[in-house]
């Protein structure tokens, strides 16, 4: 296939450049290896690819339509955004695809009990989702602070039966959730299997996490030119892709098959918070420097010290302070953009969206309906800019009425 | 020879174990750590382990977690913890120190000064070994290569988990001391199991010619001895630090110096009754 000749990342060890690999203690290492040869095996089974598939057409409800958002385009006066529509997912997010995959994968290798990190707690709704589907026991971390500001979604996790565990230390958030359920994993390393939710951690993850949620691009790639055909353009592929980057797995989910497509720009939206020069935000790639974190080399926010550094952002998806290895490669080598919108941005998009076309987004894809919005206003009618929605905005509602509720008074 | 060589060469010749208490760096104050050290030395400690702060320790347990944010609340880094080195060693020219820490504080203080550095400032400041938690063997070269140009060792961990093909790669590199894992789980861990301990050691000692440690859960000094009866070295870490915490600093020294002192004690107990009396300034009544 074209792509693997032209982008054959990673090498075998993990690496994407000098990015990735597996930095991690011995006490891990036999279960790491062991993970790394099951993936490898099972994602050339046909019986385990296609037991996947189906289980995306018709638990997840896969494929997700692209829909040509015509009313936000006119408002904006330039090019034509359409939405990929990964709200529209079982439990409202692109992160089910990569529990199903994960999950599939720790049945295969008998581990029973799976743990799982969450911030905007959407992975972790979709990791309890699935665990019960298979009947896994099923126990999240989440960060306290977390905990407080997503409150609906550790009701939806306790209600589907799994365990939420609060975690104390350090910043409350993502990173810490991460840490704690590195430590449970080292401890329980029998019977347990790590599901991480984005495309960050030691080797195999990113590559694995990428490779389950590639299916989003993939659904693209032969969506788009239907729908040019049906709306009478004449084009094959959009002219910009537009994500949002916490860990960055919905971004590479959408991005990886576009890659070998170099025509087609591929732009990252990173939590700018309250501004890059504020200090205040979650922008690893474009503030941060490279760095070893959760297990893998990539760009964090990190102090002098090379303590990693406390990250603010309005979206508890993307307030993480590192970002998946492959996207910090892909940083190097030009091959993606990546810029930032504000906690102001994205509200105002958040808002915008669900007023003009009766959808109302995740505040983590609200960051890349935003950048869309501005960048259309730039460029020609003609052009076409295809948005990842990566989730639905419900779980935020009390987020943003706090918010509003503020901005008000 | 290195002062880790020679420590152990002197402890197997007196048929005495080592004793290698950890204390994380600028815990519970700031600036204790020299006189700490210093303490621990007198109380009967062969070698010292110094915890470097991290934001993540991902391997710790609740213990060393709150101590390193402890440390790093109080601005605690790796240029402070050489400093503490050097501090220490005007006073102490012969006790090795080892520093044990995670790999993102070397490879920042590498990135803002120049590739070596921190090899070099360590040497300089007087560190004898390096433990980076989450370096395996397999991405450990250039500091592997950097230390040893400075007479450093690196030192691995190895685990019950660790397989034959892993042992031998350790085996291959380590030098200074190898560090057994006696547990599943983060530091502090209460399931100490004796008789895996010693499986672990044996598959181990198959392959790693150099002295043995093992660490991880040790929190009593009956289970010390036990330790030190099959392993050429016990590691105090969790159970130290939380003899100090919430101490004022004279207390929090005698508390570390009563503790390393009932450890040896017991230790004491195997060594074999020709042998000469601990190194001199070990001989407090
Ligand atoms: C809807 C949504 N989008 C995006 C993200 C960010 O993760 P990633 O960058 O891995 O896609 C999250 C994380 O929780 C999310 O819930």
């Amino acid at each position: 296939m074209k792509t693997e000749s032209i982008y054959n990342q990673p090498d075998a060890d993990g690496f994407f450049g000098r990015y990735g690999g597996s930095f991690i203690s011995e006490t891990l290492a036999q279960a790491v290896e062991e993970l790394q040869q099951a993936y490898l095996f099972y994602r050339d089974d046909p019986h385990f690819v296609v037991g996947f598939q189906e289980e995306l057409a018709d638990y997840v409800g896969r494929p997700s339509p692209v829909y040509f958002a015509r009313r936000l385009s006119e408002q904006t006066g330039g090019a034509r955004i359409f939405l990929k529509r990964e709200d529209l997912n079982h439990t409202g997010a692109h992160k089910i695809n990569n529990v199903i995959g994960q999950a599939m994968l720790a049945q295969r290798m008998g581990k029973r009990r799976i743990i799982a990190e969450t911030g905007a707690g959407q992975h972790g709704v979709a990791t309890a989702t699935i665990c019960a589907r298979y009947g896994l026991e099923c126990v999240i971390y989440m960060g306290s602070e977390d905990i407080r500001r997503q409150s609906p979604n550790v009701q939806r996790m306790e209600l589907l039966g799994a365990t939420v565990v609060p975690v104390e230390s350090g910043s409350r958030t993502l990173k810490d959730a991460m840490n704690d359920a590195i430590r449970d994993w080292v401890t329980n390393v029998d019977d347990t299997f790590y599901l991480i939710g984005s495309v960050a951690g030691m080797h195999p993850y990113p590559t694995m996490v990428r490779d389950f949620q590639t299916v989003i691009g993939k659904e693209c790639l032969l969506q788009m030119p239907a729908l040019f055909k049906r709306l009478g353009m004449a084009k094959e592929h959009p002219d910009v892709v537009v994500a949002c980057v916490g860990g960055g797995s919905n971004a590479i989910g959408i991005f990886h098959p576009y890659i070998e497509h170099e025509a087609v720009r591929l732009v990252g939206v990173e939590a700018a918070g309250l501004g890059l020069e504020t200090g205040q935000h979650a922008a690893s790639i474009q503030r941060g420097s490279a760095g070893v974190l959760h297990g893998s080399r990539s760009l964090v926010l990190q102090d002098d010290h090379g303590q990693v550094q406390h990250t603010h952002s309005i979206s508890a998806g993307l307030d993480y302070p590192g970002v998946g290895p492959e996207h910090a490669w892909l940083h190097e080598i030009g091959r993606v953009e990546y810029v930032g919108a504000t906690d102001d941005e994205a509200l105002h998009a958040f808002h915008l969206l669900s007023r003009v076309e009766g959808i109302i987004p995740a505040l983590e894809a609200s960051h890349a309906v935003a950048h869309a919005v501005k960048l259309a206003a730039t460029l020609p009618k003609e052009q076409v800019i295809l948005v990842n929605l990566s989730g639905r905005g419900d779980k935020d509602m009390d987020t943003v009425m706090a918010q509003t509720g503020r901005d008000k008074r | 020879m290195s002062r880790l060589q020679a420590t152990f060469k002197r402890l197997q010749r007196e048929g005495r174990k080592a004793l290698i208490p950890y204390a994380t760096a600028g815990y519970p104050y700031a600036d204790i750590t020299p006189a700490l050290m210093h303490v621990l030395v007198e109380a009967g400690a062969d070698v010292i382990e110094l915890g470097v702060p991290f934001s993540d320790p991902s391997a710790d347990g609740p213990t060393i977690q709150a101590a390193s944010e402890r440390a790093l609340q109080q601005g605690v880094g790796m240029p402070q913890v050489l400093e503490q080195v050097r501090q220490f060693r005007q006073s102490d020219t012969t006790t090795p120190v080892v520093l044990m820490g995670y790999a993102n504080p070397i490879e920042r203080y590498d990135q803002i000064r120049q590739p070596g550095a921190f090899a070099a400032d360590a040497a300089a400041a007087g560190v004898d070994g390096v433990l980076v938690v989450d370096y395996p063997p397999e991405v450990a070269g250039d500091l592997s290569a950097q230390l040893r140009q400075h007479g450093i060792d690196l030192i691995f961990l190895l685990a019950q988990t660790s397989t034959e093909r892993r042992i031998r790669q350790v085996a291959e590199r380590a030098s200074g001391y190898v560090y057994c894992v006696s547990i599943k789980g983060v530091t502090g861990a209460k399931t100490l199991d004796i008789d895996q301990v010693k499986a672990t050691l044996a598959r181990i000692r198959q392959h790693v010619r150099i002295p043995v440690g093992v660490g991880f859960g040790i929190r009593d000094a009956h289970t010390a001895r036990q330790i030190a009866q099959v392993a050429d070295a016990v590691v105090i870490g969790s159970w130290l630090i939380e003899s100090l915490e919430g101490k004022p600093a004279a207390d929090a020294l005698a508390a570390a110096s009563d503790l390393i002192r009932s450890v040896r004690r017991q230790l004491e107990l195997d060594v074999p009754e020709q042998t000469s009396s601990p190194k001199a300034k070990n001989a407090k009544p």
